[in-house]
């Protein structure tokens, strides 16, 4: 197998008193899809937050294709092409689908040549673009996004990842506010993630998304990786186990 | 392709609803300034002149300069409460250095230059604390410009020893400054035509009674600032990162905008404003004084949420606080006119802030209605 695109050795993350992230090894090749799981606070968000540079790792270190990305802000992370899409899709609810997908790094174009402006209408055509490229709909790209469903503004989180050439996808929860028809759009843009080779770390409570499209499973528990299960050998009942920590030890699940 | 949501028919139907609304709540307020002029006109004897509507705009630059600032930091859902005070600061602190440097046999013209530099920058001041206290120290805005409003009152004071104006400017200073605080890029004269700077030294009274300023300097400065600020709202990369960061501070955050720096910058830009304010008041009524902005400070944050900035961030424009300004100087001036107790201008504006947050909030409960269809 080739190298992995991201590797992350030994995190630890602690806060305070408590150990959230717990000498943690993770890995993901390209084209992969791996489903982070485990129950809440087994510290799947805080690896990621790791990984993404919102939270500085107390041990440990990351590389990303081979750079040492472990004590980057989160903007350096995102610029070296990891793209993190989170639960609250970090929208700016107010403004329209161009300015969201470029968020924190809108174009300009020059008035007169000197005074550089926000070049709204060339925004709005890129992001029109990248939403037809993933087959995306939305009727009206001057819509405010506080005027869409939860789908078209999980789209828009996916088109801004997209947009900025994305080597590397992470997304928390993004089913988890959707209906029926929304989630198979979301498990289908994963699935043409996979196919354009870009791998996805994908956090999800929901078993029948992760069965659906993930190529490895990831269990974490009290800050531990505690299983790393290849598709092929996946099973709900398995990955449940893990979760709630009855596979390596009963009596610790019932205590807990 | 696949369409997400709702079929295509009912999002255009609802588009059309959501525009008209917006239509309509974005512009009650030019509506309702120009039903207020038209009411006045045929009303009042004398309110429709050149004369009075320069005078209106005249009235209008003090609260106007305050809530272009006060539009950047209510967009970002905060608040400033100190300008009132920024104001009299750099009123105050203008007309000393002027005096002082004027008394110790300086030329005027530089001493006043001085004087404004020195009004601007101590303006910047408040504007910079309030910032770091908000960005840094996480302080909420109301609290943190509610420490600076008595901060800045009390430094305000403090420069005149306590006394309502600096006392001691020299005439010739004082006429300089109302050559410029009173004085009109272009007159006209009835009979005689227009003139442009001055006056002509010979008019006789009773032809100086009808003359008309076209073009106020305190009106022109303001306009200045007005186009300048609605210009990087609207406009730059600045302007977008504020209303981001009114939107999702954390959004703005995460999308690598320097929320903390720029949280600061419109703060100071707030201060600025309030200064430039507190400068243009000294020109006009040529006596520094700390209380200058003291009751226009509600007046700014009224015309803000008039001019439809939502007062939780993200939303709003210069113009609408442009437009919020000039209704409470017409109902000032207006009320004036009809020879109406000045106590009812407090209970009017206080009826108009009440309909404009009603409007406000009709406009996204219809917008939420319009999106469920």
């Amino acid at each position: 197998m080739s190298d992995p695109i991201l590797s992350a050795a030994g995190i630890s993350k602690f806060f305070g008193g408590l150990t959230a992230v717990d000498n943690v090894d993770f890995e993901i090749y390209p084209g992969e899809v791996v489903a982070l799981l485990g129950d809440n606070g087994a510290g799947k968000s805080t690896l990621i937050k790791c990984i993404a540079g919102v939270y500085r790792p107390e041990q440990g270190r990351v590389f990303f294709k081979g750079e040492d990305i472990t004590h980057h802000t989160p903007a350096d992370v995102r610029n070296r092409g990891i793209e993190t899409i989170y639960q609250d899709l970090a929208l700016a609810e107010n403004l329209d689908v161009g300015a969201n997908v470029f968020l924190g790094k809108e174009k300009t174009r020059r008035l007169f040549g000197l005074i550089p402006v926000t070049d709204d209408m060339l925004m709005r055509e890129e992001a029109a673009g990248v939403l037809d490229e993933l087959d995306i709909h939305i009727p009206s790209l001057k819509q405010k996004l506080v005027n869409m469903s939860g789908g078209q503004r999980q789209a828009v989180a996916i088109a801004r990842a997209m947009y900025w050439n994305a080597q590397l996808v992470i997304m928390d929860e993004p089913t988890a506010a959707l209906g029926v028809p929304e989630q198979r759009k979301v498990l289908a843009l994963i699935r043409q993630l996979r196919e354009n080779d870009i791998p996805v770390i994908l956090i999800s409570h929901t078993m029948h998304d992760v069965m659906a499209v993930a190529d490895r499973m990831v269990v974490m528990r009290r800050g531990r990786i505690v299983a790393n299960i290849p598709r092929a050998e996946a099973t709900e009942e398995l990955i449940v186990r893990h979760i709630v920590g009855s596979a390596e030890n009963g009596e610790n699940a019932v205590m807990a | 392709m696949t369409s997400l949501g709702k079929p295509a028919e009912s999002s255009r139907q609802s588009l059309i609803d959501s525009r008209f609304i917006e239509f309509l709540t974005k512009s009650w307020s030019y509506l309702f300034l120009l039903g207020l002029v038209v009411f006045f006109s045929l009303s009042g004897q004398g309110f429709f002149s050149v004369r009075n509507f320069a005078s209106i705009l005249t009235t209008s630059t003090l609260i106007m300069l305050m809530s272009i600032g006060q539009t950047y930091v209510v967009i970002t859902a905060g608040i400033d409460l100190s300008i009132g005070w920024t104001v009299g600061l750099s009123s105050v602190t203008t007309a000393r250095v002027m005096r002082d440097l004027a008394a110790s046999g300086n030329d005027v013209a530089f001493a006043m230059l001085a004087g404004v530099f020195a009004g601007l920058l101590v303006a910047l001041i408040p504007g910079l604390v309030n910032g770091l206290l908000v960005a840094r120290i996480k302080v909420p805005p109301f609290i943190a410009t509610l420490g600076m409003f008595g901060i800045v009152r009390g430094a305000a004071f403090l420069l005149t020893d306590g006394q309502q104006v600096v006392r001691g400017l020299s005439a010739e200073l004082r006429e300089s400054l109302r050559a410029i605080g009173n004085g009109s890029l272009l007159y006209y004269i009835p009979d005689q035509g227009f003139t442009w700077f001055a006056l002509p030294p010979d008019l006789p009274p009773q032809q100086l009674r009808l003359v008309s300023q076209l073009l106020p300097y305190p009106v022109i400065i303001t306009a200045l600032v007005v186009v300048v600020f609605a210009f990087i709202l609207a406009r730059t990369k600045f302007g977008r990162h504020t209303y981001v960061i009114g939107g999702s501070e954390e959004a703005a955050r995460r999308s690598g905008i320097n929320v903390d720096r720029h949280l600061i910058l419109i703060y100071v830009i707030c201060g600025f404003t309030a200064g430039v304010a507190g400068v243009l008041h000294l020109f006009r009524f040529t006596a520094g004084a700390p209380q200058a902005g003291e009751a226009a400070l509600l007046s700014s944050v009224a015309a803000v949420v008039i001019g439809g900035t939502n007062l939780f961030g993200g939303e709003g424009d210069i113009m609408g606080a442009v437009v919020g300004s000039l209704i409470i100087a017409v109902l000032q001036t207006g009320l004036v006119i009809l020879n109406i107790e000045s106590i009812w201008q407090f209970i009017v504006v206080g009826v108009v802030i009440i309909i404009a947050v009603l409007v406000n909030q009709l406009q996204s409960a219809l917008e939420r209605f319009g999106s469920n269809v």
